[in-house]
């Protein structure tokens, strides 16, 4: 970028220029992702409960569902309670997002397209988005509100204790590739889907699947949306916010979901590889369109990965605090510290040939349980009712209903 | 005026005027808020000196932990909604007194040694987390025979001795582990000895 | 405004410094006077960090003594905490005043 505007800006000018063109683009990016996805969240929650969440705005599908939504906040009454701290109630919505688009600074969205290519980049945005929760906890002291303030304790409890097996499961891959530079980790991946990390052994896959339970909790999606419990705390540390600041906390929401989903991505899942070629993109179709295609490709791995988690937040009923917490603390963490000392083990004592070839059935077992799987949901009846089936999901009567 | 000049004088302005927020706030939760500005632009400054490493550290263990137990201590602490702290004019008085002549006492150091006023930084060949990983294991230099010895290494005369972090580094797990469980003891708790 | 040095690190360094001591010294808050530690730690660590820029012979040790202190603060802001909430359920107050039992 600054090689560019560098003849046209000189070189006092093009840094700083550069710089402000390439945070702009991701406050884009994270703004219209975050639009998008408040959309299918309301699709896939409508969706799994049998209903067709947003049809009306916008055409048959709802599309322009979030703009009338964020039009309709814009124009709210802003309103600040009387009881609350006028300077930690304005200031918690902008540090919580501020926090997760810092995270967004580090990230690669394919081979080299990333806003500043940091050494230490996984640490990085694991760094800034755990500041993510002290906007959170200043709004639920600030509010003034008893609903906000259990919301704002049990989200500090909850962030801090769910780092720690985050951080360690991120470690794992770390340790296995040996750099914390993610543009690299993402380089270290290429080729076919047996390359990714997370075949690489079986400690890294188990790790994968630690790591995203912890992300969703540490992202405050159910079944560990404890801060926002609206059965219990009306809605938690948000419940005094309304208008554009509430809007900022769902903002930040979402892009730290984006962030958590595309640091697995780039750590276990091959980053911007499809996985079905056996080199980069960018070899096959010119430096242009194959840098295009790996970002395309890199955003819709994240978007599946966010996918699951709403998946996993209209599936699952929500946990008690207690229950969350020893989910962490007896479960996870130990589970964790296991997995890094038996990665590390395995690297030190398996035989190369195991090393080398173990990722080949792993993967290749992975790939064929979803083969089954989405045969299953093609063409196959399922025993258990059609329940696993998507096909007459169109045409049930619900749908007739909702329709008239 | 260069960006990283530029760079540094709003990263150092905003760091130092938190630093004076912290003081003089009456208010715990907002002297936190400060803090946490104040420690966000050293990790800033952090950045700006080529010391990555340190720095989202810095973020990591202050700003994400640290700073979130404290707020946590003031919310478990805390008896009306808002906790104030009421300091006396006089108390005041002396404080700015005694500040200004501490702070400078420092300059005066700080500008009497004509060393640091020439001063050039030092080009980063290599990334610090490589250097510091390296350092912590004891690996001397970049070079093939470097030993993996982790002691001191005096190999050419009038080079300078490098010592590994390694034992400190280990010291000072076994100190986080023992402050986990002490930290747990004193807090456990307890039947309040007097009722108020 | 000539470039950055190493004395204008040092100065932030005690900038950051003095507001540390001074906030242990006004606040009777427990919390606030963790916090002003906090603060002269910081303002250390930006002076290592500095000199570790600045000086080829503390090129390494610099980083690794910030390091260390940032973890250390992070041990001693753990205990501080437990002591502050112990205190509390002793004198239902955080004030550190009231602790003067043992005043002749």
């Amino acid at each position: 970028m600054v090689e560019i505007l560098a003849p046209v800006l000189g070189p006092d000018l093009a840094p700083p220029v550069a710089g402000i063109i390439k945070a702009l683009v991701l406050v884009a990016f994270v703004a219209l992702s975050a639009i998008f996805f408040i959309w299918l969240e309301r699709k896939v929650a409508g969706r799994i409960q049998d209903r067709l969440g947003p049809t009306r705005v916008g055409g048959k599908f709802g599309w322009l569902q979030t703009i009338a939504d964020g039009i309709k906040l814009l124009v709210k009454e802003d309103i600040i309670p009387a009881t609350a701290d006028q300077f930690l109630f304005r200031a918690g919505p902008y540090i919580a997002f501020c926090a997760s688009f810092l995270g967004f600074l580090a990230l690669p969205f394919g081979n080299g397209v990333v806003a500043q290519n940091l050494n230490i980049a996984v640490f990085f945005v694991l760094a800034v988005l755990s500041v993510e929760v002290f906007g959170v906890i200043l709004a639920g002291y600030g509010s003034g509100s008893k609903w906000s303030l259990f919301g704002g304790m049990r989200e500090a409890a909850q962030v801090v204790s769910y780092e720690v097996p985050m951080a360690i499961c991120v470690l794992v891959p770390v340790l296995v590739v040996g750099t914390m530079n993610l543009n690299r980790i993402g380089q270290m991946q290429a080729g076919w889907f047996f390359s990714w990390n997370v075949f690489r052994d079986p400690f890294l896959f188990a790790a994968f699947w630690t790591y995203f339970t912890c992300a969703t909790a540490s992202c405050k999606r159910a079944p560990f949306d404890l801060a926002e419990a609206e059965s219990e705390l009306v809605a938690g540390f948000h419940t005094e916010y309304s208008g554009l600041r509430w809007s900022f906390f769902f903002m930040a929401e979402y892009a730290s979901m984006f962030a958590v989903s595309g640091i697995a991505t780039l750590l276990f899942l091959g980053g911007w590889h499809t996985g079905l070629v056996p080199t980069d993109l960018t070899q096959l179709f010119g430096s242009i369109a194959g840098n295009v295609l790996n970002v395309a490709v890199f955003i819709v791995k994240c978007w599946l990965l966010v996918f699951v988690m709403m998946w996993v937040r209209w599936t699952l009923p929500r946990l008690r605090i207690d229950q969350v917490m020893q989910t962490c603390l007896k479960y996870l963490l130990p589970i964790s510290c296991v997995l890094l000392l038996g990665a590390s083990l395995w690297q030190l004592l398996m035989p190369v040939f195991v090393l080398n070839y173990l990722r080949y059935v792993i993967g290749g077992a992975v790939a064929c349980g979803w083969l089954a799987l989405l045969i299953r949901l093609v063409t196959g009846k399922p025993p258990a009712g059609e329940a696993l089936s998507l096909g007459p999901a169109l045409g049930r009567p619900g749908y007739e209903l909702a329709k008239r | 005026m260069t960006l990283a000049a530029s760079l540094f004088w709003l990263v150092a302005g905003v760091t130092a005027a938190s630093a004076i927020g912290v003081v003089v706030t009456q208010h715990i939760v907002r002297a936190a808020v400060w803090l946490l500005f104040s420690l966000a632009g050293t990790a800033g400054i952090f950045f700006l000196l080529g010391a990555d490493f340190v720095a989202a550290t810095q973020v990591f263990v202050y700003v994400g932990g640290t700073l979130v137990l404290v707020v946590f201590g003031v919310m478990l602490t805390a008896q009306g909604p808002f906790v104030s702290m009421k300091t006396s004019a006089v108390e005041w008085a002396v404080a700015t007194v005694v500040g200004l002549l501490l702070f400078g006492v420092l300059v005066v150091c700080v500008m009497g040694e004509p060393a640091f006023q020439q001063a050039q930084p030092l080009k980063a060949d290599q990334n610090s987390s490589t250097v510091l990983g390296k350092a912590f294991l004891g690996v001397v230099e970049a070079t093939a025979e470097a030993p993996l010895t982790g002691v001191a290494d005096r190999a050419e005369p009038g080079a300078r001795t490098r010592v590994a972090y390694l034992l400190p580094f280990e010291i000072v797990s076994v100190h986080l582990l023992v402050v986990l469980v002490g930290a747990a003891y004193l807090a456990r708790a307890k039947r309040r000895r007097m009722a108020a | 405004m000539t470039d950055i040095g190493l004395t204008h690190y040092l100065v932030l360094g005690a900038v950051l410094f003095v507001c540390g001591v001074l906030c242990m010294a006004i606040k009777r808050n427990g919390i606030g006077i963790l916090m002003g530690v906090e603060l002269v730690l910081n303002g250390a660590n930006v002076n290592f960090v500095a000199f570790a820029q600045f000086s080829p012979t503390f090129q390494v040790e610099g980083q690794i003594f910030a390091l260390f202190v940032i973890v250390l603060a992070a041990a001693e802001a753990a205990i501080a905490l437990a002591i502050v909430l112990n205190f509390y359920n002793n004198h239902l107050t955080v004030d550190v005043d009231t602790a003067e039992e043992l005043k002749g």
